[in-house]
């Protein structure tokens, strides 16, 4: 225990680095999930084409194989970095997107057709029906989804340990390479500041689950 | 769905959204271009960097690279089924005593990162690292499969419960017998979907330097030179991401299949064929 006690510096400035990527990276994926997922039931076939494709190849991609891309290949090619969290934040916030975009979409086929058709019948145009109508409903029933979307790349980004990161993860390899007869100690704590970000968030995921259900 | 959120194009419509789809298209081709003309000013197109690809040992090294992902997916999906089915029954249990302690086990497993418990049965047990990546996958899935066979059987119709024990079976026979059979097919296509990450959760493998796939990229662009890492990625991405995408295909089948079937009601008996009847 006294190990943790220590380093507690060290484990608290990798706890804000993973907050601080999950929290970024969550936005751009949230925004561009959203837009993937309006390209994809828009009328403009090549829209659809694109977002498809993107959602398709993303989501079959091993998160490794993104970071790897972004962190050891891209510099190769030319793409420097200042820092390597920008490449973990392309990597996390590109890969989470499909995942978004996919749980968005389900959403918007959740709606009433009646609401689109509405809509359309007052004279709204695509973009009207979309974005006044149709995705703030169906937002609304995709927060838990998105929430455990969310989860997921709070636990994701702990890959970005092993690609020259120091968050929680590379903090807790560096420790446990440091400090080789606590490796025990070492990794719990890390285990426990995960938990202090995924259980409270699953919790207001199940929170918001059982209120949009009696809504409903 | 997509129809119903705009009009049926008219002349005007169909002409705007012609122009659109040839921009977009040419946008996306542009920015193909401009990579593919980065990548050439590179020099990766030069032969000789794909030419590796003639020689058997970078196929061999390859091949070995995806036999050990396979297999770890494999064996981890062989241990978590079964190993999800009974922290799911734990977790139902009627008993207080068994059903708390193994909820928190679950929510503690499901919490934390899949690489974490990879590092942890590494380090803490000392073992290989197939033995730790199968482990780090087992505990991670086996707590998922466990909940989504829990949901399964919580979206059962009560009387199914109810019936098996007023049959006189116990508990845990009703659980095996009426419940698990149907709960199981019902979320099939969400198991065969974990499937798909448990694959791909194999590459994190690679950050405890088991010799999957992606450290099979890693080593020959090491022992050949870097000059050869495009390459070599670019086509082991490709193999991880066509296989990906295979199982993913064959999940999208079985809830097609499924939902055809369910149409008819899972819980009821088949209907008797007619033409018997008229013979």
């Amino acid at each position: 225990m006294d190990v943790i006690i220590e380093n507690l510096p060290l484990y608290w400035e990798g706890f804000l680095r993973t907050l601080f990527l999950s929290a970024v990276s969550g936005v751009i994926a949230l925004l561009l999930g959203t837009v993937l997922a309006a390209a994809r039931v828009s009328p403009v076939a090549a829209l659809r084409g694109f977002s498809m494709t993107y959602v398709e190849i993303l989501r079959n991609t091993p998160l490794t194989i993104a970071f790897f891309f972004a962190a050891i290949v891209l510099p190769r090619l030319g793409v420097k970095f200042e820092q390597f969290e920008v490449a973990a934040i392309i990597a996390l916030s590109a890969y989470t997107a499909a995942f978004i975009a996919e749980a968005v979409r389900s959403g918007v086929n959740s709606v009433p057709v009646g609401q689109a058709e509405a809509a359309r019948s007052i004279g709204m145009k695509f973009g009207q029906v979309l974005s006044l109508i149709i995705l703030p409903q169906a937002l609304r029933t995709v927060i838990p989804p998105l929430i455990n979307i969310l989860i997921a790349l709070v636990k994701n980004s702990s890959v970005a340990g092993a690609f020259f990161v120091l968050e929680l993860f590379g903090y807790g390899r560096q420790l446990a390479n440091s400090n080789g007869d606590q490796v025990l100690a070492v990794l719990l704590g890390v285990a426990f500041f995960y938990l202090l970000i995924t259980v409270p968030l699953g919790i207001l995921a199940s929170t918001v689950e059982r209120k949009v259900a009696i809504a409903r | 769905m997509s129809s119903v959120l705009y009009d049926v194009p008219g002349p005007k419509a169909r002409r705007v959204s012609l122009i659109g789809s040839v921009v977009g298209s040419l946008l996306i081709l542009g920015l193909l271009a401009w990579i593919v003309s980065t990548l050439a000013q590179q020099g990766i197109f030069e032969g000789r960097r794909w030419a590796i690809f003639t020689r058997a040992d970078v196929w061999t090294l390859l091949g070995n690279g995806i036999g050990a992902t396979l297999s770890a997916a494999a064996v981890a999906a062989v241990i978590a089924f079964p190993l999800g089915l009974l922290l799911c029954l734990l977790r139902i249990s009627d008993l207080a005593a068994i059903r708390i302690p193994t909820r928190i086990v679950l929510e503690f497993l499901r919490g934390m990162p899949v690489v974490l418990m990879m590092f942890f049965v590494l380090l803490v047990f000392g073992t290989n690292q197939f033995i730790a990546v199968v482990a780090g996958l087992v505990l991670y899935n086996a707590a998922v499969f466990a909940e989504i066979i829990r949901a399964g059987i919580q979206s059962l119709p009560k009387g199914q419960r109810e019936a098996g024990l007023t049959i006189g079976l116990t508990s845990f026979q009703s659980r095996m017998i009426i419940e698990l059979p149907q709960a199981v097919r019902r979320m099939m296509p969400s198991l065969v979907a974990q499937l798909v990450v448990l694959l791909k959760d194999t590459s994190l493998g690679y950050i405890v330097a088991y010799g999957e796939l992606l450290r099979a990229v890693q080593v020959m662009a090491d022992f050949l030179g870097t000059q050869f890492l495009f390459p070599v990625f670019f086509v082991a991405a490709a193999i991880y991401i066509a296989i990906n995408i295979c199982v993913s295909r064959i999940a999208v089948w079985i809830e097609r299949r499924g939902s055809k079937k369910a149409a008819g009601g899972v819980a009821k008996a088949e209907p008797e064929p007619i033409e018997a009847e008229v013979k």
